[in-house]
Formats: C-alpha cells, structure tokens, sequence
C-alpha cells in the first residue's frame, strides 16, 4: 500500500482570542456545526494539495483580470483583489436574524431620507439638530422636494456589520450613496468555488446569482417599458472601475459616463450610434454631488448638465436618489436609534455603533470625559474608522488639546464607540490562525420588499487585534457563505423563463469612438513594430548605417514620431499604450481574454524596448510584438461577437491600414526613391510572399502598386479596406430618408469605384496623396455621423 | 417713501467654436420681499430656447431653466423688469453677543429656506480662511451687528476696489490675501470672516440705483450686477443686510435678485456649453427711478 500523505490538522494551535467572539469556536469552547463539514474536507487533504487549490483561486482571479485601485486618484496603483481564500461561515438561522435587522433598517433608512428631502419634520420636531443636516456635505438642496418616480429613493444599500464579543451583530456603517462590492461578491464566489470546487456543490452554501437576477429585474421594472436600465460610472479613474465592467457584462446593462447622456424636455436620452435613445433607469455607480456640474459641484467633468431637471419632469429613475450619501455620515448613527422610536415606535433590533455627534454640548462633555476608550473621527465622513486614509484615532489621553479641538469644530467631529471585532479563521501558512473581520450585507428593493444577497463579502484583518481600528494597516477579503440546513438547488443568472435582452442597437456614441480609435492605435503599431523590424533586418545584413535603404526607413519612421535614438524608439510602448487606454475605456465589451493580451503586448514592448541591442536582435524582438499583436487582433477578430461595436473597431483597423499604405507608398514606391525602397514596401505590406507567387520576377513599381493598391484579393491592399468599410457602413444605422445613402456611403462608393478603374501605370505619387486626403473625408463623416 | 425703478439688464454671449447643446440656469429676476415689490418682469431670450422652465431654487430665488438642442453661435438674455423699493426700517441693536449666538441657533429647529443654519458652514465657494478669521477676531465687538458692522467698515478700509484685479473665480482666500477685489470679493471674504466667529452670513446678488440722488456720491458696482452680504444677528433680530464694497447697510437704492451661500447659489448666469472653443460675454444693466428717462444701456466688460 502507497503511503498516504498525512492529513492536515488545520485547527491544531487554533485558540479564539480572549474577549473577542469567534466564528469557528462558540462562547463555551466547543465548535459551531456550521464549519464541521469544510473544516473534516479540508483536514483530509495534505498541505500541498490545499496550497495548490489555493494557488487555483488566485490564478482565478488573475486570469479574470480583478484589481482594484487603492487610491482613486493614482491610476498606477492597480492591486490584485486580496483574497483570503477560506471562506467565512455563518447558519442560515444567524444569516435569518441579521436580514431582519437590516430591513427594518432599510425601512427606516428610506422614511429619514423621504423627510429630509421632503417635509423636514425630523428636524422640526427636534430629533435631528438643523446644524448637522445644513453642514452635512451630501444634503443636496436642489434635490428637496423631487420626489422619485418609483415611489422610494434607496434601492440598493450596503451594511458593514461586526459582531460584538456577546455574539450579537451590530452595524459599523451604512451605505446609501452608491454601495460598490457587489460583483466584487461574485467573484469571490468564483474563486472559491475553483478552490473548493468538489466540495461545494455538497456544502449547501446560499447561491448569489438569484440576488441580481432580483435587482436587474427591479432595475428594469424601474426603467419603464420600451426603456433601457442601465450603469452610470464615473469612468476609469474611478477605484472600483473594474467592477462597473464586471456587473455591466454580467447583468447585461449598459455601461454608461456622464457624457453618455443627454437631457432632452425632462427625458434622459444616451447617445448612441444610432441617435439618441430614452433611459428609463440608472443604477448610479457616480457620487451624487458630481451628477450634474449645473445644479450640484460645478466643477464635475464626469456628470450630465440637466440630469436634475430629468428628476424634476419625473423622466429618470435612480439607484439610488440623487443626495442619498446624506444617510451615511457617521454622525447619523448618533440619531437614528431615537429616530426608530419615534418614526416606527420600535427600537433597533439590531444595534449601531454607539456615536456622540460633537455638535451638542452635552454630548461634547461625555466625548471629552471617555476620550481614552472612544474613537474620535471626522462626523461628516461616511468612511468606517478603519478606512484607508481615515483620520480617526482613539482618544487622546491628554484631554487639553482636545477639549479644545473639540470645542472649537466640534461640529464636525464625533466620537465612537472603541469596539472589538470576532475573529474567524485564515489560512496562514497551512494553518488557521484568528484574523478579525466585518461583513459587507448588500440589500436590494424588490416589489416583494428587500432582498439579501447571501454572503459573498467579507474583510479580513491583518493581525490578530481586534479593535475595529486595527483594520487600519489593511488585510483581505474573504467570502461568506450562508450554510443552509438542507440542500439548495442550482441558480444561475439566466433561467429559461427570462430571455436576455439583446443589446444590439444600444452602442453609446463615446464607446463606439473609443473601439474605432482602438483598431486604429493597434494598427497604428503594428505598422510601426513592421517598419522598426524592417530596418533592423537591413541593418544585420549590411552592418552600414549608411545604407540609402537604412537612411530612407530611419527617415521615415522619425516623421513617425518613432527616432531611432535607440534600438526600440521609446515611442512604440507608448503607442501601445495608446491602445489600451482606449480599450481601458470599453472593458465591458471586451473578453478578459483580449484585455491580457493587450496588457502582456505593453509589457512586452516595454521590456523590450529597455534591453534589446541593434541589428538581429531587435529585428526578433520585433517578430515577438508582431506575433503578440497578432494574438490580440485573433482574439477580437475571431472571437468577438458582430455587434456594432466591432465595425467600429474593424473600421478603424481598415481606416489605419488603408491610411498607412498610402503613406508607406507616397514615400517608398516613389520613382525617386533608393534602390531596395520597393522591398521594404512589399514586406512592411506583408504581402512579399504574394508578390513572389503573382509576378515570378523582382518588384516593379507597377507590380508594387497592383499589389498593395489595386488587388482586392490582398487583405493589405488599399481596395480591400475600401471593400470592408462599404461593407461595416453598410450595417450602421441608416436615416431611412437617406435613399440615395448617406454622404459617407457616396464617399466610399466613389473611393471604391476609382481604385477598381484605376491601372498601377496612372498611380502617381500625387494621386496616391489625393487618395489620402479623401480617406481623412471619409474619417471626418464618419466621426461627425456616428461617433459625436 | 417708495421708489419705483426700470430696471434692464443685458447678457450676450458668443460662442466663437459653435456650440454643442447649451443648457443655461439664469437667476436673473427680482423677486418680491420686505422691502421690495416686483410690478412687471419680462426675461426675453434670443434665439428663442428650445426648452425653458420658469422655477423657484430652494433659497427661494426665481430660476429660468433654458436648453438650446442646436448649436447657437450667440445667445441674449434681456430682463426688463420695474420695482418698488421701500426703505428699510432703521436698526435697533438688540443683537446678542457673538459668542451667544450659539444659543439661539441650537434653539432653531428649522432648515428651511431662511434658517439661519444654512450659512453657518464653509460653502464650495467659501472654503475657511485662517487670515480673514483672524482678521474677524480682531474685529469683535460687544453686540453681533456691531461686529458685523465693525468687521464691514475694516474691510472696506483694508481692500482696494479694483475691477481689474480678480474674475468671477478668485478664491476669497486670494482677493484678502492681496487685499483688492470687486464686489463678489469683498462679500465672499467678509461672509467667511463672519462664519469663522460663529456669524451665520449669506451672499445677495442683485442692482444698484445707477446715478446717485442729486448730491450724493456715486457708488461702486452700478455698472454690472452688485454682490453684498446678509448677517444673520440672533432670533431677535434676525437677517441684517450689509454692503462691504461701500461701507453701507443697503438703503432704497439696492434691489435683490437671489440670496444663496455663495456666488455659486446665485450666478447669474450658470452653463453647461459643449464646445471647442471658449466664449466670451458682455454684460450691461441700467437701474433708472421712473420718472427719469431711460437711457440706452451702456456697454461694460466683466462684472464687479
């Protein structure tokens, strides 16, 4: 018998903090049953084998390509999603009580945002102090008194849970503004299941994908019929971008900016390729106060002007209202335990974190006298006090500075209860060890009332201390899983009775340009990587950089841009780069797959650029890019469904390629031009197998100029992008007035017609430079009738 | 006694890159109050918008929403109105000390248009500057209107009229920095010196009468839209209006259009132009009592 590796004992050494409750171990020490069945599928695998499923999961999320950003403003600082690979664990009767609690908070939520945008009694009637709701930054004045066209202003909330060392949970935060995470949910969802992927479907573990199918049908109820629903984001510089791209693919809505839309006699309209289109509904992924420059922070770049006069003619549904981030300021929760009472006569069933607004004197005393176990933050801050770059601290013990810190903008300060977190278990090291954590419980509004996502996110500390505060030095994620008593049936997000709507016809304007300007930078450095490997190869052979023919490509490709002052002109990675901003903008209508391609391409180019030597080397350097780059331009040009945004981006490849031809051409099938001048163009056309195979004999300039001009045959021949453009224009909308076709359709026509009647013998240099300049016509149709 | 006055005021644009979708928010048009009564107004607009929505903004100012869906090269906007100015009540001081103004604000449960509460904060245009507090500080005095007076009085002493100096954008930080300004400058640094002490203060913008009574001086400001400052002086007292461009509590001569935080609640004129180029924008307003002829308005640069 083969020796069986050893078992893992994964809980040996595991103790649960002292005054902290655990997830793992009850108040009494023993197990709770929740993670027996996990915890004995795990023990009974080796190290290696649960190091290697881990390995899984990570692999998972690199291949999908999730980051996150850590700070908003620093593009550079993409992180890989931090997972902590076990998941946490809770009963579906400890998941019961925490739903039931949280609605009751939604409720009541929603009735002190309806008053505070409405009546104003809260205040009147002395249970809110007029200062902190006037001070508070997200009390948007010109939203009071717009109602929402639903009826209610949250649809989409988010809490921060702990659980408190009684084993009873309390809220740290709640999120009303525009609660990011969910897909982030979701795919914490899917790299455990690739970690655990033969144990979960036996774990009973509460299936997520019946949460969104629930919101994407609220959503679409929202947006009315014959109107879309759709996701606003504040575009890439935002931290959570990825996920905006993520939910879009996933829910099937479209991924929307600012500029996207427009307001027309009170109805929000998208810009689209095919004019404008109603929106009906949109799930605001945008701070509240940058929604529109004209009524809200006139200095957004990234809102819609008029959006508000939309809420007024009661034409746009949000979620969540315009002004909802007035709810989560942590200087409310001082309130909203009173508030309960008197809005509903029933106190919270599930507590708060005990806050003391500093703005009223009494309660100014008791922060200053308890200072030593309070946190004392910022009070019109909605960040958790263990956010990334909180300025909260525990008490001083010194009380001078403060007393007067506090008399002096007390208002803006509160103090908070120091509370101390549960503990659950991490891997660390092939061993479970106790790591504080929160809970993130997203919650939707159905016609049913509100719904629960079941697990799906958690944050887990990176120490073993745990006061809330000790978060700060930062940590991981987890998922959570809602362990059922019995077995759940299968859930996927498309079941047979909904069928996906198809979005064909709804390409946003902006999206379409970016994609068009994607195919053309692809092409663009294609062309370049051709001409740079073109002159090294020359280079290898004759070793003579006073060679006509090096002079004549060195020329050329410094009236590119792309000086050769080394090997690999520090211009090309950043050409390259070029295209992936483009495409950074469209990721939703992207495959992950085409998006690492493109990533590794820069990289690539950047590497290379920094080591390779002249002559040979860089010649192969340059054959790599070109089979990178070819790898990309088959991922999108095989695989990417013919919606209307591949015209545009095929457009913009046969634009680029037609464009550079002729400009390859102008110089280097000139009669005046060195000896070899014609070689080059054959093999920077790709066409220099074709050429020996049709002609038999050395290139003439007729030859050259039938070859990459006139043959339809030939995919790099001029005619040939002239054929495929008439074809994709063909497929764009069309103004059914427009019988005779539009002034693009009679460009192309017009283009296509001379090259078929043109002969190589009458293609002169100035011809060739006509025809450029009418392709910069057919750009500017283009642009002015589908792309603004 | 109550003046009447015709009033007209004149706001061209140009857009020289042609614009895109222009979608304007105008807060023009006097609207009525204590002191003052609105008999006729007409805002005449060209070309003629697309969309236009006559409302009320929530300080209670009168707003005219307008879109144009074409590109416009140039637009107008022309306010004919005519009103009557009473002359306000003379003060009493019967204004608690600033440090107990604190009291009467906890006291007033109240955010509605006029509550005292909305202009105790920085605002987005009014960011807290250390120098003007300390400035104020210097300036207490033993009521709140005394202060308020006393602070006026200062800047007014301190800070140069000069038209040229800053733009609708200067920072109030930078105008008292440097010490000069026009009107939106000295009622935007005066209005964050007074919030800096505890002083609720709010921003009005609206006319001045253009020539003065016979044998009273010219003032500052009549040549474009005014800016002065509105002091809130306890529960007793209430809302006091002062005018730091000329060291005056305003008299029969001022009519108001639109109180808010700051020159962003009030502005005139507010844009959204989609457009390659810049623009460009003139401005004249004639403010004549009735039984004077009118003359035609003259054409001014810029605003004060």
């Amino acid at each position: 018998m083969a020796d069986l590796p050893p078992p893992t004992d994964l809980t040996g050494g595991y103790a649960p903090l002292p005054g902290a409750a655990d997830e793992l171990f009850a108040a009494d020490g023993s197990p709770r049953p929740v993670w027996a069945p996990l915890l004995d599928w795990l023990g009974a695998r080796p190290a290696e084998e649960i190091a290697e499923r881990t390995a899984r999961g990570d692999q998972y999320l690199r291949d999908a390509g999730v980051y996150f950003r850590l700070y908003a403003n620093d593009p550079g600082q993409e992180r890989e999603w931090p997972l902590s690979h076990l998941p946490v664990l809770l009963s579906e009767t400890d998941w019961g009580q925490l739903c039931t609690g949280l609605t009751q908070r939604a409720e009541l939520l929603e009735a002190v945002m309806a008053d505070l945008y409405g009546p104003g009694r809260l205040v009147r009637d002395g249970h809110l102090p007029a200062d902190l709701v006037a001070r508070n930054p997200h009390w948007l004045r010109p939203l009071v008194g717009i109602p929402p066209r639903s009826g209610h202003f949250l649809h989409h909330l988010a809490f921060e849970i702990g659980r408190s060392p009684d084993g009873s949970f309390f809220v740290l935060g709640d999120r009303t503004q525009a609660p990011s995470g969910a897909g982030f949910a979701l795919e914490n969802r899917m790299a455990t299941t690739r970690m655990f992927s033969d144990f979960v479907p036996r774990s009973h573990v509460l299936r997520l994908a019946g949460f969104f199918r629930a919101f994407r049908a609220a959503l679409e109820a929202q947006a009315g019929p014959g109107r879309r629903a759709a996701i606003l984001s504040p575009g890439p510089s935002n931290d959570t971008y990825y996920e905006h791209t993520y939910i879009a693919r996933y829910l099937g809505l479209m991924l929307l900016e600012g500029e996207d839309l427009i307001v027309r006699d009170g109805q929000a309209m998208v810009r689209t390729v095919t004019g404008l289109e109603p929106v009906g509904a949109l799930w605001r992924r945008i701070d509240s106060e940058f929604a529109d420059p004209l009524e809200l922070n006139e200095s957004s770049q990234i809102g819609t002007p008029g959006m508000i006069e939309a809420l007024r003619a009661g034409g746009l549904g949000l979620v969540n209202a315009l002004g909802s981030g007035v709810l989560e300021v942590r200087a409310m929760m001082a309130f909203l335990p009173r508030i309960s009472e008197v809005l509903t006569g029933a106190p919270l069933s599930l507590p708060n974190i005990a806050t003391w607004w500093c703005g009223q004197p009494a309660e100014r005393d008791f922060v200053l006298e308890n200072a030593a176990r309070l946190m004392i933050g910022p009070a019109l801050d909605a960040a958790l006090p263990f956010a990334t770059g909180a300025e909260t601290a525990l008490g001083p013990a010194e009380t001078e500075a403060l007393a007067e810190r506090l008399a002096r903008e007390g208002a803006d300060l509160v103090g908070q209860e120091a509370v101390t977190l549960s503990t659950t278990p991490a891997l660390h090291e092939g061993r479970l060890v106790p790591r504080p954590m929160t809970l993130r419980v997203f919650a939707a509004r159905t016609p049913d009332g509100w719904t629960f996502m079941p697990g799906g996110y958690a944050r887990i500390g990176k120490t073993a201390d745990t006061k809330a505060l000790a978060m700060q030095a930062g940590g991981s994620v987890a998922d959570v899983w809602v362990v059922a008593d019995a077995p759940v049936p299968d859930d996927t997000l498309v079941p047979p009775e909904i069928v996906p709507r198809a979005t064909a016809g709804a390409l946003p304007s902006r999206a379409a340009e970016n994609l068009y300007w994607l195919g053309r930078y692809v092409e663009r450095a294609e062309g370049a990587i051709r001409l740079i490997r073109a002159y090294h190869l020359r280079l290898a052979e004759t070793a003579d950089p006073a060679d006509p023919r090096l002079q004549l490509l060195e020329g050329y490709l410094a009236g590119l841009g792309l000086g050769l002052d080394q090997p690999v002109p520090e211009a090309l990675p950043g050409l390259i780069g070029t295209a992936r901003d483009s495409a950074a903008k469209v990721r939703d209508r992207f495959s992950p797959d085409a998006w690492s391609a493109l990533n590794d391409l820069f990289k690539s180019a950047g590497r290379l650029t920094r080591k390779v030597g002249p002559g040979a080397d860089a010649a192969h350097a340059m054959t790599v890019l070109l089979r990178k780059i070819s790898g990309f331009s088959g991922l999108v040009h095989e695989n990417m469904y013919h919606f209307m945004g591949w015209r545009f981006l095929s457009l913009g490849r046969a634009q680029e390629r037609a464009d550079a031809m002729l400009m390859l051409l102008t110089t280097f099938a000139d009669p005046a031009a060195a000896p070899g001048a014609l070689e080059i163009a054959i093999e920077v056309g790709d066409s220099v197998m074709t050429h020996q195979r049709r002609y038999h004999f050395g290139p003439a300039h007729s030859t050259v100029l039938d070859l990459l001009m006139l043959d339809d045959n030939n995919p790099r021949a001029v005619l040939s992008q002239v054929v495929q453009m008439r074809q994709h224009v063909s497929q764009l909308p069309h103004d059914p007035t427009e019988d005779r076709g539009s002034a693009l359709d009679r460009a192309l026509l017009m283009l296509d017609t001379d090259l078929r009647v043109a002969q190589p013998e009458t293609l002169t240099t100035e011809t060739l430079i006509a025809l450029r300049g009418r392709l910069y016509e057919v750009s500017d149709l283009l642009t002015a009738r589908y792309l603004r | 006694m109550q003046m009447r006055y015709a009033i007209r005021l004149v706001i061209d644009y140009d857009y020289p890159g042609a614009s895109d979708h222009v979608r304007n928010i105008l807060r023009l048009m006097p609207g009525n109050g204590p002191d003052q009564q609105v008999l006729t107004s007409a805002l005449t607009i060209t070309p003629p918008p697309d969309e236009r929505r006559d409302g009320i903004d929530f300080f209670g100012n009168a707003t005219t929403a307008v879109a144009w869906h074409d590109p416009v090269a140039t637009c107008r906007f022309d306010l004919t109105a005519e009103v009557e100015r009473g002359v306000p009540a003379p003060l009493t001081d019967t204004s608690p000390s600033p440090a107990a103004l604190a009291a009467d604000l906890a006291a007033l449960a109240d955010i509605g248009p006029a509550a005292p509460h909305h202009f105790r904060a920085p605002s987005p245009r009014i960011p807290p500057d250390a120098a003007a507090v300390d400035f104020a500080r210097a300036h207490l005095r033993e009521t709140t209107l005394a202060t308020v007076v006393a602070l006026g009085e200062a800047l007014h002493a301190e800070m140069r009229f000069d038209a040229g100096a800053t733009d609708a954008n200067t920072a109030p930080a930078l105008a008292f920095a440097n010490r000069h300004g026009v009107c939106q400058d000295f009622a935007q640094v005066m209005i964050g010196a007074l919030r800096g002490i505890g002083i609720p203060a709010a921003y009005i913008s609206g006319f001045l009468r253009t020539d003065p009574p016979p044998g009273q001086p010219r003032l500052q400001g009549v040549d474009a839209m005014h800016a002065w400052v509105r002091a809130w002086c306890g529960a007793a007292m209430g809302w006091v209006e002062y005018d730091p461009t000329n060291a005056k509590h305003p008299g029969d001569d001022y009519i108001t259009v639109a109180v808010g935080r700051d020159y962003a609640d009030v502005a005139p004129v507010l844009g959204a132009i989609r457009t390659a180029g810049g623009q460009d924008s003139r401005h004249a307003v004639d403010v004549v009592p009735l039984d004077t002829p009118a003359p035609p308005p003259g054409q001014q640069e810029g605003a004060t």
